[in-house]
């Protein structure tokens, strides 16, 4: 069987590691001229914590390692869908039995004035999407000059923290009132602004930029003007399918799919940001990770299905901990629906819980990574929240229970644990004449095992002291711990 | 009574590997034990310590052999001669009927290394079987697996466990020390005061409520977090490359996949916050000195072997092996389960931890038991495929067990449990009728710990001597004298089968000389003199080796190799059937099976049968009540245990201790799915459901 996967990003080099052993015969055609590499850490890349090798996904040897037709610097021109072919932009062709296209998305540039020149981005401005351009975000802000980023969604906040913190005065520009909209409400877009303020980066929120001024910066519909030697644009991307509607599959806002990530055309499937499918969203790797899984599997003549992806979102910063699930929109007035919130601002803190029927169906937790954790498991699996619902929100910031007082303590309270002596068998082997610390440790063995609990039977026999007449404070010897 | 009438022997805890420094006062009333100052326990004992003696005075102590013609009828004393007689007449009858691996055998960890060296030699000389493996199958053998290939050799801990009190951090991975072998925490105590103790467990164990950080893992997902920890290692710029350049090999491929596991990934995967996967990598990195250490948590899994090659990774991309002060190393569990994996029970093994499918291993080894190496049998099967092949048309017709009880240990001791009952003959030696004894058609009735000498090598890879410290009940005999019985009615010269701890002892130094750990050195006299010996010990005049790969590890060029390892998740996932995730463990009470601490009236009276740690919300979920018996249902059996209702265990599993007998046996529900590599079963996950009993 011969396999084609359009496509060498993180879908397309995906399928290909999944496809490893089905004896397929396998092509793959990526139009950069870098092996695959990991998307999700290009913003390590513009942070500076990782080097361009470090987000390679395959060896330089890979394809030959692994037997695969690799095509690298050369894209698909035309699919013949009839003749199961694809002509090359080298003028070469591929037969294929499967086409898998999988060639993502491509930047969405505002329509603002003068950001692009003859169809090509201006000098100065850079779009922020793939290798190549971090490399050039890079260079641009080796001088420390100010920045402005276009877009204050997931992936422009990615590179703000990350040009911020290699000392870029940045600014991001956002359309809407708040940040990452389609991720946070409104309550939790204004917490986030405030935390990334105080790392260095400013905010212009319900502003369009109306003209880009080469040197200047960015002329704002206010008519404010964000200074900027730079301007980075993260406004969103379009699923690239352009290949396809030319070859006459049907394409909505991407490559229609079904559950067999089949598209409208016999033998040619699509995965990834290219693709559109009923049950998830695009920009994300994890529906295009699952979709290789299922396809592979497909493609090994085993029975799968792609039923959706539930999509977590997390903000993936060193010091800003942020993840989105499900329905955020949700207000706590709903009746049909749980909503439990906290919010702390002062302190960068924001959760918010819908849940329906006892089941996590959306979240928004900032600041409480614990939180982030245990609500993500809940929502995943979608296991009952636990009925305590204020420990769920508050995790780890929930109150510990009081400091221990050896008076009040029951008396079946394990003080040692290596020689199950509790509370009781000490005040029993004090009241029969062990009056000392190291009386009590060799009649009860208490402290003798991992020596963890000596401040605790000198706690006790202190308190034992103070109420015994009996006592010889001198004796006590307390000090042995 | 006065003080010249007593009888002091300095000996070891006869419970796990730790082997606590411990007196032994033979009096004529009782016999009672007490600490003393040793390295590894610092003059603590924990409550089975402190106990021990009672188990010298076990009311049901077995003190002549039983003997049964058929299964239906009753075990019956007999002399020793009248059981010796039986077994090998057996044995002979079923090496003429189907040849000599018809005949198989199965060791233990608790062994001393004089009985597990004997043993494997009479199993390869006396038998001819290739049929033999031991219970450290289920215990070690995923951490020695991993370790030699790293490293190029295993042993537990490559330096002297006293080290540790010199870290700024330590990650223990799998270890509840705290209830599993006390007195180390004497060891992480000043880590833990730095504010430097990391644990990775499903459960907030005593350990874990000691540590700065605790990582909460789900059942079966630590390879996973091992690779979140080493993506944010690399993202923080907390590698130490110059190390990665001189000392290892791999790294390269490792990073490959470890690229695609950024640490919010594996917290969907693991539920550990991505932020804490962070703090515990920068606390390792940024600690003067820095340990990972792994046990049976982490490394019981059908991928144990992956599971610690990551752990080592991220301890290789630190650079914290092979140096002064910091390192990886694993919590060996029993007793001996060091020395007993070094000196050939195990299926592939000769002694000195050589290969026994090695040409020159076969001969060196051939050479000293006076036999050709072409009589030596090859490599066996692990010991769940041999348990598993007990009775069947393949496998053995006779199993003689020595020092493990595996009906209670075994996963899926279910059908364990039926396979014994299909075999033609099951022989046991041991102190007690415990459950495997129970159902067996010859007891031998043996010494145990305190009444006889050998030697342990304890978790540091320290040899210890063990002596004799009481008389043995009358009617009893040493594992050592039933080998040398039943070989010499094999036909075996008695001088091949010595009965004196010592002569075996200086035998097993010549047959494991020049091997990885090489006891060749070694003689009583050194021990008795105090002499603190860790492997290799070449020569006589070899001060031994404590700490291991300070020059460079033992492969071939020095280098350590990193293992290119993929998370893949547990063998079996929850489903709707079975949705709770169930993982086992210890109390601090109780050791392996129970056989030995069941019978100490102390213990069980603090930890007298099975629980299940259930969190709340899960109990209320289930219909089940704090206190309430409970049964916990896999593919496999089902399990009674008391509801604990506790919030330190993640809502999604159950936790059960091991050492219970009968409808109690956690084991009844355990996946016996095995590592491709080590044969380790699964035992620290599986899917089940929970229901009231």
């Amino acid at each position: 069987m011969r396999i084609t996967i359009i496509g060498y990003g993180m879908a397309g080099a995906r399928l290909a590691d999944n496809l490893h052993g089905s004896g397929a015969a396998i092509t793959v055609i990526g139009a950069e001229k870098h092996p695959a590499y990991n998307r999700i850490l290009l913003s390590n890349v513009v942070a500076g914590s990782m080097t361009p090798d470090d987000v390679l996904l395959h060896s330089p040897d890979w394809a030959q390692d692994n037997g695969i037709d690799l095509r690298l610097g050369v894209a698909a021109a035309e699919i013949l869908v009839a003749e199961h072919r694809v002509l090359l932009t080298d003028g070469s062709t591929v037969d294929y039995d499967a086409l898998v296209l999988a060639t993502g998305s491509s930047p969405w540039v505002p329509p603002t004035d003068g950001l692009q020149v003859d169809g090509a981005l201006a000098p100065g401005v850079v779009a922020f999407r793939d290798l190549d351009d971090c490399q050039q975000i890079v260079g641009m802000a080796k001088d420390f000059g100010p920045v402005a980023v276009l877009g204050g969604g997931l992936l422009g906040l990615e590179a703000a923290r990350g040009l911020a913190g290699r000392g870029c005065p940045v600014t991001v520009v956002h359309p809407v009132g708040h940040l990452m909209e389609r991720q946070l409400d409104s309550a939790g877009g204004h917490v986030l602004a405030r935390v990334l303020g105080t790392k260095g980066i400013d905010f212009r929120l319900g502003r369009f930029a109306t003209k880009y001024l080469p040197d200047k910066g960015l002329q704002l519909d206010d008519g404010s003007i964000v200074p900027a030697g730079t301007v980075v644009v993260s406004a969103g991307a379009r699923p690239s399918t352009a290949l396809a509607e030319a070859a006459g599959l049907a394409v909505d806002r991407g490559v229609i799919i079904d559950d067999c990530l089949r598209t409208s055309a016999p033998d040619v499937y699509a995965i990834g940001d290219c693709a559109t499918h009923p049950g998830t969203v695009g920009g994300l790797v994890q529906p295009a990770w699952e979709q290789a899984a299922v396809l592979a599997k497909r493609l090994a003549g085993e029975d799968a299905r792609y039923t959706g992806t539930q999509v977590v979102t997390r903000l993936k910063t060193r010091d800003v901990d942020l993840a989105s699930m499900g329905e955020v929109h949700v207000e706590t007035q709903d009746l049909d629906a749980e909503v439990v919130r906290l919010e702390d601002p002062s302190r960068g803190r924001y959760t918010k819980i819908v849940l329906r029927d006892d089941r996590v169906t959306g979240a928004i937790v900032l600041g409480a990574p614990d939180v982030a954790a245990a609500v993500t498991q809940l929502h995943d699996r979608g296991t009952p929240a636990p009925a305590d619902r204020m420990a769920l929100l508050l995790g780890r910031a929930m109150p510990a229970g009081e400091a221990v007082d050896p008076a009040t303590l029951p008396a079946s309270t394990l003080i040692c644990r290596c020689n199950t002596v509790d509370k009781g068998r000490l005040v029993g082997a004090w009241h029969a004449g062990a009056r000392s610390f190291d009386s009590l440790v060799s009649t009860t063995m208490a402290g003798t095992g991992c020596g963890g609990c000596r401040d605790s039977v000198c706690a006790l026999s202190r308190w034992l002291a103070e109420q015994d007449p009996l006592t010889e404070p001198e004796k006590l010897g307390c000090n042995a711990t | 009574m006065p003080v010249d009438a007593r009888v002091e022997v300095d000996t070891h805890c006869p419970y796990c590997a730790l082997q606590c420094g411990m007196v032994v006062r033979d009096e004529r009333a009782e016999t009672t034990v007490a600490p003393r100052e040793f390295p590894t326990s610092r003059g603590g004992l924990c409550q089975k310590g402190w106990t021990a003696a009672s188990l010298l005075r076990a009311p049901d102590r077995l003190t002549t052999p039983l003997l049964r013609e058929s299964r239906d009828a009753p075990l019956r004393p007999v002399g020793w001669a009248e059981a010796l007689d039986y077994v090998a007449l057996r044995l002979h009858e079923l090496r003429d009927r189907l040849g000599p691996d018809a005949v198989g055998v199965f060791g233990g960890g608790g062994l001393t290394n004089e009985k597990a060296y004997l043993l494997g030699k009479f199993a390869r000389v006396a038998l001819g079987t290739s049929k033999i493996d031991y219970n450290g199958r289920f215990c070690m053998s995923s951490a020695a697996a991993a370790g030699i290939k790293a490293f190029g050799v295993d042993r537990g801990l490559p330096f002297p466990v006293s080290d540790l009190a010199d870290a700024d951090a330590i990650l223990l991975v799998g270890a509840n020390v705290a209830e599993t072998m006390p007195p180390f925490m004497r060891h992480v105590r000043p880590a833990a005061d730095r504010g430097g103790l990391i644990v990775v467990d499903p459960r907030r164990t005593a350990t874990a409520e000691a540590a700065a950080v605790h990582l909460q893992p789900a059942p079966g997902t630590d390879l996973a977090l091992a690779l979140g920890m080493l993506h944010a290692a690399v993202a923080d710029g907390l590698l130490d490359h110059r190390y990665i350049a001189e000392r290892t090999t791999g790294f390269d491929e490792v990073w490959r996949i470890a690229a695609a596991w950024w640490p919010e990934r594996v917290e969907r995967i693991t539920g550990v916050p991505a932020a804490d996967q962070r703090a515990a990598v920068a606390l390792l990195a940024k600690a003067r000195n820095a340990y990972v250490l792994t046990a049976r948590g982490t490394e019981q899994h059908a991928t144990g072997v992956a599971t610690v090659s990551a752990w080592i990774n991220l301890c290789l991309a630190l650079g914290l092996c092979g140096r002064p002060g910091s390192g990886f190393g694993c919590l060996t569990g029993q007793g001996n389960g060091q020395g007993g994996r070094e000196h050939g029970q195990k299926a592939d093994q000769l002694p000195g931890y050589r290969k026994i499918d090695d040409p020159a291993a076969r001969a060196h080894v051939a050479g000293v038991w006076g036999v050709s190496a072409d009589e030596l049998p090859g490599p066996g099967p692990s010991a769940y495929e041999l348990l598993d092949s007990l009775g069947t048309a393949d496998g053995p017709k006779a199993l003689l067990v020595f020092g493990s009880n595996i009906v209670v240990s075994a996963p899926r001791a279910g059908h364990i449990a039926e396979r014994l009952e299909s075999l033609e003959l099951l022989v046991t030696s041991d102190f007690v009728l415990s459950e495997t004894a129970a159902v067996a058609d010859v007891v031998f009735p043996v010494t145990q710990w305190a009444e006889e000498d050998g030697t342990m090598t304890n978790l540091e890879g320290r040899i210890l001597l063990r002596g004799k410290a009481v008389t043995p009940p009358i009617g009893v005999r040493t594992d050592l004298d039933v080998l040398h019985g039943l070989a010499t009615r094999l036909g075996q010269p008695a001088h091949r089968f010595p009965t004196d701890a010592e002569m075996v002892f200086d035998e097993l130094g010549r047959a494991s000389a020049g091997g990885p750990a090489d006891y060749a050195g070694i003689s009583y006299d050194r021990l008795r003199d105090g002499e603190a010996l860790h492997w290799p010990v070449p020569a006589a005049d070899h001060p031994g080796t404590p700490r291991l790969f300070l020059d460079g590890f033992a492969h071939p060029g020095g280098l350590a190799r990193f293992q290119a390892v993929d998370h893949t998740g547990p063998a079996e996932p929850t489903d709707t059937e079975f949705p709770l995730h169930a993982t086992t463990g210890r109390v601090l009470q109780h050791y392996q099976s129970g056989a030995q601490t069941r019978r100490v009236p102390a213990l069980m009276e603090a930890s007298p049968e099975a629980f299940v740690e259930v969190h709340p919300d899960t109990a209320r979920r289930f219909g089940v009540h704090d206190g309430q018996w409970a049964a916990v249902e896999s593919r496999r059996g089902a399990v009674q245990a008391r509801v604990r209702c506790v919030t330190t265990i993640r809502p999604d599993t159950v936790f059960l201790p091991f050492h219970f007998p009968g409808a109690q046996r956690a084991n009844l529900l355990t996946n016996p799915a095995l590592d491709p590599t080590s044969r380790m079963p699964e035992f620290k996950v599986c899917a089940v459901r929970l229901g009231a009993a």
